[in-house]
């Protein structure tokens, strides 16, 4: 019997169907951080909610069954165990929520589709080549202190069997000349275009767990987006209250501090830090901050924005501010921002008042195509 | 050691004659070696080569991939039910797992033959699934994929309301095993009559009558059809208007459900029947005594025990033993069930020696259901430390309930009966004389999942095209559910 088997078309249904629903739910997805927490190096796990098809079957609690083992009336089964326990077909109670894998990249594709990102298109023209050493191949000649011992010795050994010269009792191998093999590399050249993104948060006291979720859930959005757009993605991290730091990516969302809020500090070090080790021929920069808007003084904002016209602005492709709510402040800084600096067109404000928002926000910050 | 088709070509003969010698019977069996994805891949279509487009095909194919992956599970081999039978064995299988399956192989194929519950299944289903594909092909391309593949996806959702016993009992005459489109169904019965006698027999006067009768009958008649039809697809089929394709792709799955069905009924005794065999066939003759320990780490992986789970082939394989060692031993009949002495009881042998020629029979004529009813002994129970248990809503998880026998019977037949799933009939097709659809289900002690309720009504509304409605019971309290086409509502039954 031949075999036909043909599963593509319905395997490639299958996951259009799924990336169907996960693009009806991504708002929900976008600001509920349950799918960060399960997100490995290349792939994202996705709960998606009943993709099977519906039929009048019973429900699962009530239903019981049988099983087989130790244990006295009471013991409760281990998780799971009751639910396969009546063994019978069509009889599995419990399988509402499908784990669905995405790589990032896809998952970033449907992000673009849903939100209708446009491509970024890099900053200038001048291409940046990489190029790269690879150790892929084998020859016949080369330097000693990359000879390759096994090859070569699977070589005299091949020859001195076929020879004869192959004693099974006395095994001796012996290369000569011709059986030594050397690791060869190739050159590999590619167009990379490189980008990076310096990330800065205001940890001052009044930042609440609540606005760092909402700051996560940005980050990582962005980071996909961006990641998806740029193959060589470099992330930094500042955090400020009235000093700005550099951490690494744990501390950033994790770290509390009591200070006030001076925000030049951050624009300040995220300058330095792109003077220093970005420069805007050939990088495309990205630098977001997040705030509950509440700085110090009215002097400061203006030293910010001074910052950000002459300094910053010029040399990124992106600078994005969102501002989440305050609990306590004034939350002006924005609207400062709006009114002295609005007409830039690679600053984007964006206000994200809760979770729900975060989605619109994606939007204000991506939807340029910068 | 890479097992190729040519070692399976050479084994076979032998395994076949081993397993005809101890009086299996099956179809000629044809033997297909295929690696992991294929057999993924044929496993997610049910067995069969080709299948009709569907997306959920593509479903199962990747969580059998994602699972062989992640090493979760393995499929070592597949056999689906036709005439000759073909047994697709795992390429990775070393040759001592290949001798094992292929003599499981032999023992499913002699179950699929000769049980009961299989006698009415197609066996030239392979080309019916093609031709059944080739149909719904033709219909996508004529009325768009996205349109047919959408109908599927409304009538797999009711595929499960059909009558599991139907092609063995006749429950209404005309049926003839296949269902008609509701205007060419005869509205008078003729006597039988030579042609002479015709206008004397069946007078066209009297014949005329009785339609008109008839006819006005159904239009006063409130309640239609006479009685309940348990058959919801069938009667679908003869009522719903339906385009023509639509009432084709819903006779095809109809028909898939039926030829699925006696698998699904007679999961235990297919899987028991079949292990018993391999493990006969293989410790008695097929095994050299280099092969001892990869068999018994195969079979051990075969029959073992999952706490807290019911293993089929476990339950099946020790059933078998348990019945062939009673009947053996004359542990049956009246003289044995009223022997109060547990002594006697124990070492109770009559040397009656009519055990394999029982399990031969019960092999013929039972399905899981009464399997279980007949042959499930409270010493089995109690050996096999079998136990009951269910969902405790105070402490929110399952726990063992019990271990008295009548109650794991129950609750093991509970599971099984309707294989599992809630009994709905129709019960009116002209609700409220508005030509709305009343279904009813059963309610026995489980409860429907109202999710799935709610879903499946919406699926049967675009069948009807009129309201629906399924009488149950939610919270212990009568309930209609109602689908009018826009929006779902609940409703108790006031006594």
């Amino acid at each position: 019997m031949s075999m036909i088997l043909n599963m593509e078309n319905d395997y490639q249904r299958f996951q259009k169907i799924i990336k169907g629903k996960i693009k009806e739910n991504l708002r929900k997805y976008i600001s509920n951080g349950e799918m960060i927490g399960r997100k490995g190096k290349d792939l994202v796990s996705i709960p998606l909610p009943q993709v099977d098809i519906p039929k009048f079957r019973f429900g699962n609690n009530g239903q019981g069954g049988v099983g087989q083992g130790e244990g006295e009336p009471g013991t409760p089964l281990g998780p799971g165990e009751g639910e396969e326990g009546a063994g019978q077909a069509g009889n599995e109670p419990g399988q509402h929520i499908r784990e669905v894998e995405l790589t990032l990249e896809e998952l970033a594709e449907i992000l673009g589709e849903e939100l209708e990102l446009p491509n970024i298109e890099p900053k200038g023209k001048k291409e940046i080549v990489a190029t790269k050493d690879r150790y892929s191949g084998i020859s016949r000649v080369g330097p000693e202190s990359l000879r390759h011992f096994k090859r070569t010795f699977r070589e005299a050994l091949k020859r001195q069997v076929i020879s004869g010269q192959f004693d099974i009792d006395k095994p001796k191998i012996v290369p000569i000349r011709d059986d030594f093999r050397y690791r060869s590399w190739k050159t590999i050249t590619h167009p990379e275009s490189n980008a990076v993104i310096i990330y800065m948060m205001d940890v001052s006291g009044s930042m609440w767990d609540e606005q760092k979720e909402i700051v996560r859930l940005e980050t990582f959005w962005i980071d996909t987006w961006l990641r998806y757009q740029y193959k060589g993605l470099v992330t930094r991290y500042i955090i400020h209250d009235a000093q700005a730091q550099e951490v690494d990516r744990e501390t950033f969302f994790t770290v509390r501090e009591n200070g006030g809020t001076v925000i030049s500090s951050a624009y300040e070090l995220c300058n330095q830090i792109i003077e220093s080790d970005y420069s805007p021929e050939e990088w495309n920069i990205y630098a977001f901050h997040f705030s509950d808007g509440d700085n110090w003084s009215r002097e400061d904002n203006k030293h910010c924005a001074e910052l950000l016209q002459s300094e910053i602005l010029p040399k990124v492709n992106l600078f994005g501010y969102g501002q989440v709510d305050s609990t306590y402040g004034s939350g002006e800084f924005i609207d400062f921002l709006d009114e002295h600096l609005g007409d830039q067109e690679n600053l984007i404000l964006s206000y994200i008042p809760d979770k729900d928002a975060i989605y619109d926000s994606i939007k204000d910050f991506l939807g340029k195509g910068k | 050691m890479v097992v190729t088709q040519e070692d399976i070509l050479a084994i076979q003969p032998e395994i076949e004659e081993y397993a005809r010698e101890y009086g299996l019977d099956f179809f000629p069996v044809i033997f297909e070696l295929v690696d992991y994805d294929t057999m993924n891949r044929l496993a997610a279509y049910g067995g069969f080569p080709v299948r009709y487009p569907h997306w959920r095909f593509g479903m199962e194919y990747d969580q059998l991939s994602k699972g062989y992956r992640y090493g979760l599970q393995k499929i070592y081999e597949m056999v689906i039910n036709t005439n000759p039978c073909y047994a697709y064995l795992q390429e990775a299988n070393g040759l001592v797992d290949q001798k094992l399956v292929m003599a499981h192989v032999y023992a499913h194929c002699d179950f699929f033959k000769n049980n009961f519950y299989f006698s009415h299944t197609n066996r030239k289903m392979i080309d019916e699934m093609a031709n059944h594909a080739a149909r719904i092909r033709r219909y996508m391309d004529l009325y768009g994929v996205d349109t047919v593949e959408n109908f599927i996806d409304t009538c797999l959702s009711l595929e499960n309301l059909i009558d599991y016993h139907s092609p063995y009992i006749k429950r209404r005459s005309n049926q003839n095993g296949k269902p008609q489109p509701a205007s060419q169904r005869p509205v008078v019965k003729k006597l039988r009559s030579k042609k002479y006698m015709e206008k004397y027999i069946n007078p066209p006067e009297f014949i005329e009558m009785q339609i008109k009768e008839y006819e006005k009958k159904m239009k006063t008649q409130k309640k239609y059809p006479p009685s309940p039809e348990r058959d919801v697809l069938l009667f679908l089929m003869e009522n719903a208007p339906l385009e023509n394709w639509q009432y084709d792709v819903l006779g095809i799955i109809r028909e898939e459900a039926y030829y699925f069905a006696p698998q699904a009924m007679t999961k235990i005794m297919n899987e028991g029947w079949a292990t018993y065999w391999h493990s006969t066939i293989m410790t008695e003759k097929a095994l050299h005594p280099s092969e001892v320990i990869d068999y018994a780490e195969h079979h051990s992986g075969t029959v073992a025990n999952h706490p807290g789970r019911l293993n089929p082939y476990r339950i099946g394989v020790m059933l078998f033993k348990d019945i062939e060692d009673r009947w053996n031993k004359g542990k049956f009949g009246k003289d044995y069930e009223e022997c109060d002495d547990l002594r006697e009881k124990k070492n109770w042998d009559k040397k009656l020696g009519l055990g394999r020629q029982k399990i031969f029979e019960v092999r013929k004529l039972y399905n899981d259901v009464t399997f279980i009813d007949t042959f499930l002994t409270e010493d089995f129970c109690r050996e096999h430390k079998l136990f009951s248990f269910a969902y405790n809503r105070e402490t929110k998880r399952y726990e063992i309930e019990s271990r008295e026998f009548k109650k794991i019977k129950q609750r093991l037949l509970q599971s099984l009966t309707n294989l599992g799933q809630p009994v709905i009939l129709v019960m009116d097709a002209n609700y409220g004389n508005r030509g709305e659809l009343y279904l009813k289900h059963q309610f026995e002690s489980v409860e429907l999942d109202l999710g799935y309720a709610t879903d499946t009504l919406q699926n049967l509304f675009t069948i009807w095209k009129r309201p629906v409605h399924i009488e149950t019971v939610l919270e212990e309290k009568g309930t209609i559910l109602t689908f009018d086409g826009q929006d779902f509502k609940k409703q108790t039954i006031e006594d």
